[in-house]
């Protein structure tokens, strides 16, 4: 972190309509960093990542990404895209009826000048990332595949090998492990420290912060749309992590 | 399924040695369009034996080949349209509308392909307008598209007064030879409709626009969250769509020589027919192009087969109805069997 961070959020706020989601958020993600993202639901994680990605425009505050501010008003997924961000969301990024090889590149697909697909390129690629860096092994599976054949986990894995071939700075993972079997997010935990060892940033939302603490360089919690923690790892054992979760959870100030 | 055993690592895309012929059968039936030929070819079939005369010459497939090109050609885009989880119940006017452009374009200023390209401009700004009213309106797009129905239609009958324009004289240009002209006895316009089925499978699976309609259809959401413009994209399909009616429009004004404001209407429900007869889902996301150009076979092969076997004119509609739940039944039972609750009882039963 010599140089600017890959990402700073500046006073950002979102409101849809009456509805404060984000509260002048101020934080960094450096590089080579992965970086936990934890709070209740609705404390405005997603909210947050959205902002980040250009799905949602910031009612407020700055956005930078590689050390230049960013122009809210034209940012778009396309933009994020090009900037190298890349989003595995809460709710699917998959089209369930499309085979595996349209999924790895749909919205930036290989094409010659008129637009047609290079499907065998497509497939060859797509299998690559299939066999190294997601590691499917069930022989049933191939490029041709639609997800809807998938379980879970291997869509999950799916999203994040297409966040890894896309040459990403840094891939965000919205809630990866709800509703997967207990093998399959450890699946998920070696990716992300793929992501690590491959010398990529990662935002990591999750509830069970078990994991969380297992495989994160920093802690950032948000509650009710506030920044309410924000420290490495290394100064906060897992029990300490837990009663600072739960001391939100019951207020003891008396301010509210 | 749950052979997902640790043992080795297999080469992903090897499949598991299959030997059983109900697995053959199986993949073969998943080959687009596959299963209904068979349809397809048990009516030849069936009527063979219920008109001999008829179906063993080739006159009633000559006459059938010169008329079928128009409502296949506007299947092939009510595919798309459905792949898109989309409907378009406007081109019967739009079929009239580019009609009357050509027609009274050609009679009265003996204009033959700038009439034609001013046709398909007629058809694309149409169905760009429908593309706007479903993006920037917010209707769903079948709604929107049963009022352009009627405002289209509504438009062209005023703007002709009502009347119908004959352009007999349109089968001395060359224009008419080009389109549907005939080759011996062979009607041109058939190859013109082939070579849109080519081109719209070409579109649909291996472009990227096609994507953007699958995504689309597949899930909304998934496809704005991976980029792609959706709005965008629905104004160009309906667009699209816009001008393969009017190119269908200006077949059937050739074919016939007239021009009348309620052209096209016949086309309503055959066409929806061919296209979920040829096993698209009404759910969007997937489209099979071969089977709509197969579904358009089977319907019009449906009304000139039963006319030939002098079964009465209007036994045809209950005759395509029957064929109609028989395949797109056997439709989804191909796709996922289960999905079928009769089948899926039946199969259950099977096992115990
Ligand atoms: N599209 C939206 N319209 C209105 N309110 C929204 C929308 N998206 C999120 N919110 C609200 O913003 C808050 C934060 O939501 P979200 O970021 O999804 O939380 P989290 O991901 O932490 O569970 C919640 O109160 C939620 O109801
Ligand atoms: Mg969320």
């Amino acid at each position: 972190m010599t140089s600017s961070p890959l990402v700073r959020f500046e006073n950002i706020g979102k409101n849809y309509g009456k509805i404060v989601s984000l509260k002048n958020i101020t934080l960094e993600i450096g590089a080579n960093e992965i970086v936990g993202l934890i709070g209740d639901n609705g404390a405005g994680k997603s909210t947050l990542i959205k902002v980040l990605t250009g799905v949602e425009t910031p009612t407020s505050g700055n956005l930078y990404i590689h050390g230049r501010k960013i122009n809210t008003a034209g940012y778009n997924v396309r933009r994020a895209h090009e900037l190298r961000l890349e989003t595995v969301y809460q709710d699917s990024s998959l089209g369930e009826k499309q085979p595996l090889w349209r999924n790895f590149f749909v919205g930036r697909p290989i094409t010659n000048w008129l637009g047609f697909i290079d499907v065998k390129a497509e497939k060859k690629i797509a299998e690559h990332i299939m066999r190294t860096a997601i590691g499917f092994r069930s022989a049933g599976i191939s490029v041709d595949t639609p997800v809807s054949h998938l379980s879970g986990g291997e869509r999950q894995g799916v999203a994040i090998g297409r966040a890894m071939h896309f040459d990403s700075d840094l891939i965000i993972l919205d809630e990866p492990t709800v509703a997967l079997a207990l093998k399959e997010v450890q699946k998920v935990l070696d990716f992300i420290r793929s992501i690590k060892a491959g010398g990529r940033s990662c935002i990591y939302i999750e509830h069970n912060i078990h994991h969380i603490h297992e495989v994160c360089d920093r802690l950032i919690i948000l509650d009710r749309g506030e920044l309410a923690l924000d420290t490495p790892t290394s100064a906060m054992t897992y029990p300490e992590l837990s009663e600072f979760l739960l001391s939100l959870h019951t207020p003891t100030s008396g301010a509210n | 399924m749950d052979e997902r055993a640790e043992t080795s690592t297999p080469p992903i895309a090897a499949a598991r040695p299959r030997h059983s012929l109900g697995e053959f059968v199986g993949r073969l039936a998943k080959i687009e369009g596959a299963a209904i030929a068979l349809v397809l070819i048990l009516l030849l079939v069936l009527f063979m034996f219920t008109a001999p005369r008829a179906f063993t010459g080739y006159r009633i497939y000559m006459s059938f080949l010169a008329t079928v090109p128009p409502p296949m050609i506007i299947a092939l885009g009510l595919t798309l349209v459905a792949t898109a989880g989309e409907m378009d119940l406007s081109f019967p006017s739009i079929v009239a509308f580019s009609s009357y452009v050509f027609s009274a374009l050609y009679q009265n200023y003996e204009l033959t392909w700038l009439a034609f390209a001013a046709a398909l401009l007629t058809g694309s700004v149409l169905g760009f307008a429908n593309g706007l009213i479903v993006t920037q309106l917010g209707i769903p797009s079948l709604i929107a598209t049963l009022a352009t129905l009627f405002l289209w239609g509504g438009l062209v009958t005023v703007v002709s007064n009502g009347v119908s324009v004959a352009i007999p004289e349109i089968v001395n240009e060359t224009i008419h030879t080009i389109f549907v002209g005939r080759i011996g006895v062979f009607p041109v316009q058939i190859l013109w409709a082939f070579g849109m089925v080519v081109l719209i499978w070409f579109i649909l699976h291996r472009h990227r626009f096609g994507e953007a309609i699958l995504f689309i259809g597949d899930n909304p959401r998934v496809a704005r969250v991976v980029g792609i413009a959706t709005n965008l994209e629905k104004v160009k399909l309906f667009t699209l769509m816009g001008v393969l009616s009017a190119f269908a429009g200006v077949l059937l004004t050739m074919e016939t020589n007239t021009y009348f404001s309620s052209q096209g209407m016949g086309y309503l429900l055959i066409v929806i027919a061919s296209v979920f007869i040829g096993g698209t889902s009404i759910f969007g996301g997937s489209g099979m192009v071969i089977g709509t150009m197969i579904g358009a076979l089977i319907v019009a092969i449906i009304e000139a087969g039963l006319v030939a076997s002098g079964i009465r004119g209007f036994w045809t509609q209950f005759f395509i109805g029957v064929v109609f739940i028989v395949s797109v039944t056997m439709n989804t039972a191909i796709a996922d069997p289960d999905k079928v609750p009769l089948l899926k009882r039946l199969r259950s039963r099977a096992r115990n």
